[in-house]
């Protein structure tokens, strides 16, 4: 009988938590992120109904069908009702996952714009890199001889090849603001993950595969990323931010790393 | 379906201490052990819990018998990021192996299999008596990993390369410590395929005069059916981890990329690929998700209707839902995928077949609330587990249904909603299975009925206790808090999160403390509790219908004949309210 209580006392509980957002998801900065959003509220209505509907059913029958010296019916089911929750179950499941490809697909499926800027993202134990083309807008070679950590070539750029002297490479991620971005995620040691929260993105970067990943923020500001696959002892530091600029700032950002670089090749 | 006579040789009590207790080949004796080594594994799992949850709310105290216990990991008693990940990887190495995947088929299963159809032992003692050892050094293995130079490995239950196969460069635990987790691993699936065999060999070959498949108590369906997921779930991680060894030991590269470069060193490997361990170990995985929790739905179904004292609602269904699960359990493996960089498509067909696994979790469900309507409920303390199962899987099943869409998972994936979701569905519903199973059938086992007083406080207080350790991990997941982190201390966003870690973690003091009173109540039990009649319960299942414990060949030489289904509780007429399988028919008035 307390039972009854306990089940309804917590479904309730865990119902108010969601609809009040006592804790949440940060606010979206792209329109991937609106569309996720809708997403999860319509399965989380649907499913907060049928989470709410069970629990409340089961407290029910606890407390109507309490022995109080009642016969108890003898019954070994109802077919056209097996069907019938069979075929609801069936129905609601499988639409839900059908209006979720939308969402994924809108993700993973779509091309690349052509403008789309190119940054490489590569994950080590515990640290994230990032490379931009420069100027010439090529990535230049690299070779894993060559990486040097603290020398800060992390990419293991190879400076005989002129389109590697050009390429930038930061610990934060920076992007202009409404622009597509369109992400190469590489590893060179073991699995990490690219997460950012306000983009409702996340991604594995896998050593052995470049695994591409586009976006494109609609709102300036400072975003954490998280590493989010385990990873080794200091995953719970491996920590880099997006910074999304205004167009402005981002151009002014990447000229003084040009200059800069220009100023470090000068013998 | 005719029902086969055994054939068995019929083998009397052997003598000596050892025969009998220690090196038994009798199905109950090894029932019993199997069940008290997940029980000895349950309470390490939980205390390996308890000290992760502290340390992730107090990351900097110093406490000076960590040091003892840890003179590396905790230097100073302080605990440091590595010894939380690899008490992370021992918890849930245990909890999934050696509690879940044990005590509910290994434990209950060998004890009560062969009693609820009618047969006098497993088809093959010899081999059951081997793979309850085997999986026994298993056990040794894996604990032994602790007290290795570098101590236990830190790549999760899920080990997954390069991290779990480049060895100690890629972090303390990694190199030895690792090594012996995989060797336990591939013991435990030695263990497991020798009792899968002798699960289904059973099922098919013993069953009683009339004991039809579809007579059986929905349990053995659920033994049946996860004693086929064992053999070909397995089987498959036993071939992955031996690769796993290879790569780590003779320089192959099943697992392992050209090009790496860890910790500085240039490695000298190619061809390889991360992503084939993370297929081969959840084509295992998930079916292992099942081999967990079916026997649990099974007894659900069982101890609902006894003590509901009315006949479980769509008994075929059930079974049919039971063999579906089975069967799509084994094409829903790349839902644990979704972000690690597989063809997109491929994202999308494992996603449409997890949710189409989905409808049979939750005809169970609907057949569970069917059964309760109508009834006339005794609330046992069994009973209270059963209700609590039920609604830890709705819960549990409600959060499948984000994370089984691939466009929710792109940021749920490794949140703590995952570790909530699969506390709640496989962690505590599983072990709520058992504990209904333990105070169901202990007067059986041991001859004597635990506490009931005791049984319910320790359930109530852990219904409370688990919903409140893990809802809220629900919550910080949905705020998108990355699990499997020491502390929380490096990000903005996880401070604010912290507070409620901390009621998490005071939770989680108050359900492991509320489980001292289980354990009182069981060894106290044992020794002093109430002598058990044959069928306390009052239920229909040919177990009741032996002595309590029952004699070492079970049905004392007669084997029982069966005569109809598991649960004919209050049929019209009858002078009891409840049927037993062997009672010949009764003159029923009309
Ligand atoms: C007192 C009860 C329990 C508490 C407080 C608890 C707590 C935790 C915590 C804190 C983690 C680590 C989360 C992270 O850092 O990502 C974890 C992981 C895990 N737990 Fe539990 N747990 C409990 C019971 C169980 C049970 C009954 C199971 C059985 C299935 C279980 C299975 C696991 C698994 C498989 C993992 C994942 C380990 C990994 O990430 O490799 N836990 N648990
Ligand atoms: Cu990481
Ligand atoms: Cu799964």
């Amino acid at each position: 009988m307390p039972l009854a209580f306990i089940v309804w006392a917590f479904a309730i509980v865990i119902v108010y938590v969601f609809l009040a957002r006592l804790w949440w998801f940060p606010p979206p900065i792209n329109q991937h992120g609106i569309i996720y959003d809708q997403h999860f509220l319509s399965t989380l209505l649907v499913t907060g109904v049928i989470f709410f509907l069970a629990q409340l059913a089961l407290g029910y029958v606890i407390v109507r069908y309490r022995d109080r010296g009642q016969r108890a019916v003898y019954s070994h089911g109802n077919n056209k009702l097996e069907v019938l929750w069979t075929s609801a179950a069936a129905v609601l499941f499988i639409g839900a996952v059908l209006a979720s490809t939308r969402v994924y697909a809108g993700v993973h499926l779509g091309r690349p714009p052509e403008n789309a800027l190119r940054v490489e993202v590569l994950g080590k134990q515990f640290a994230w890199s990032f490379r931009y083309p420069g100027p010439d807008g090529k990535f230049g070679r690299t070779d894993i001889k060559l990486i040097n950590d603290a020398g800060g070539n992390p990419f293991g750029l190879d400076d005989t090849d002129p389109a590697a002297r050009d390429d930038i490479v930061t610990s934060a991620l920076r992007v202009p603001v409404g622009t597509p971005v369109r992400l190469t995620l590489k590893s060179r040691d073991v699995i990490h993950n690219f997460f950012v929260r306000e983009l409702r993105l996340k991604q594995d970067l896998v050593p052995g595969m470049e695994i591409p990943l586009v976006f494109q923020a609609d709102k300036t500001g400072v975003y954490e990323i998280p590493c989010s696959e385990l990873c080794g002892l200091g995953h719970h530091q491996m920590r880099s931010t997006l910074e999304v600029l205004t167009a402005e700032e981002f151009r002014r950002w990447e000229q003084a790393q040009v200059e800069q670089l220009r100023q470090l090749q000068q013998p | 379906m005719s029902s086969p006579v055994t054939h068995h040789a019929v083998h009397a009590a052997p003598k000596g201490f050892l025969r009998r207790y220690i090196f038994s080949t009798d199905h109950k004796v090894i029932g019993k052990q199997y069940y008290l080594l997940a029980l000895f594994s349950v309470f390490v799992g939980m205390l390996l819990s308890v000290l992760m949850r502290y340390h992730m709310i107090y990351p900097d105290a110093k406490v000076s018998w960590f040091e003892k216990l840890w003179p590396t990991g905790a230097a100073g008693g302080i605990m440091t990021p590595e010894l939380y990940l690899s008490l992370m990887t021992m918890h849930g190495t245990i909890m999934v192996f050696f509690v879940l995947t044990t005590a509910p088929q290994s434990g209950f299963g060998n004890y009560f299999l062969p009693l609820q159809i009618g047969a006098e032992d497993m088809a093959f003692p010899v081999i059951n008596m081997l793979s309850f050892w085997t999986t026994f050094a298993a056990l040794v293995v894996l604990l032994a990993a602790f007290f290795v130079p570098g101590g236990a490995p830190l790549s999760g239950w899920t080990a997954y390369p390069p991290l779990s196969a480049v060895g100690e460069i890629a972090g303390p635990g990694q190199g030895t410590g690792q090594t012996l987790w995989i060797l336990s691993i591939a013991l435990f699936c030695a263990a497991s395929l020798m009792g899968a065999i002798n699960f289904i060999a059973t099922t098919i070959d013993l069953r009683a005069k009339g004991m039809t498949l579809m007579r059986m108590p929905l349990t053995c369906w659920a033994w049946f059916v996860t004693a086929i997921l064992s053999l070909l779930g397995f089987a498959v991680l036993l071939a992955a981890g031996i690769l796993l060894l290879l790569d780590r030991t003779a320089g192959t590269s099943f697992f392992l990329p050209a090009g790496l470069v860890v910790n500085d060193q240039i490695l000298n490997h190619k061809g390889g690929s991360p992503l084939l361990w993370q297929h081969l170990f959840w084509f295992f995985g998930h079916p292992e998700v099942y081999i967990a929790i079916l026997p649990g739905m099974g007894l659900t179904s069982t101890v609902l209707s006894v003590f509901a004292r009315k006949p479980i609602f769509g008994y075929r269904a059930m079974v049919y839902a039971i063999l579906a699960i089975g069967f799509l359990g084994f094409l829903v493996w790349g839902h644990h995928m979704f972000v690690s960089g597989m063809n997109p498509y491929t994202g999308i067909a494992f996603s449409v077949l997890t949710m189409a696994i989905g409808v049979p979790s939750a005809i169970k469900t609907f057949n569970w609330i069917g059964t309760l309507w109508g009834a006339r409920i005794r609330f046992t303390t069994p009973m209270l587990f059963a209700l609590g199962f039920v609604s830890l899987f709705v819960t549990g099943g409600i959060s499948g249904i984000f994370l089984g869409q691939p466009a929710l998972d792109l940021y749920l994936h490794d949140t703590y909603f995952v570790v909530g979701h699969f506390h709640m569905i496989m962690g505590v519903a599983a072990i709520f299975g058992i504990f209904a199973g333990t105070y169901y059938w202990f007067p059986k086992m041991y001859g004597r009925m635990m506490n009931e007083t005791l049984g319910k406080i320790h359930f109530y207080l852990t219904f409370i206790g688990v919903y409140a350790i893990f809802t809220p991990m629900h919550f910080v997941g949905v705020a998108g808090n990355p699990r499997r982190y020491p502390n929380f201390k490096e990000f903005e966003f996880l401070g604010e999160l912290l507070p409620v870690h901390t009621f998490m973690t005071h939770a989680a003091f108050f359900t492991a403390a509320a489980q001292l009173i289980f354990l009182f109540n069981f060894f106290w039990s044992m020794k002093k509790g109430a002598k058990a009649p044959v069928n306390p319960w009052e239920a229909t299942t040919l177990e009741w219908t032996v002595p309590s414990p029952p004699p070492h060949d079970n049905f004392g030489g007669r084997l029982p004949e069966v005569y109809r289904g598991a649960y004919e509780y209050s049929v019209p007429g009858a002078e009891k309210d409840y049927l037993m399988q062997n009672e010949p028919a009764v003159a029923v008035k009309e």
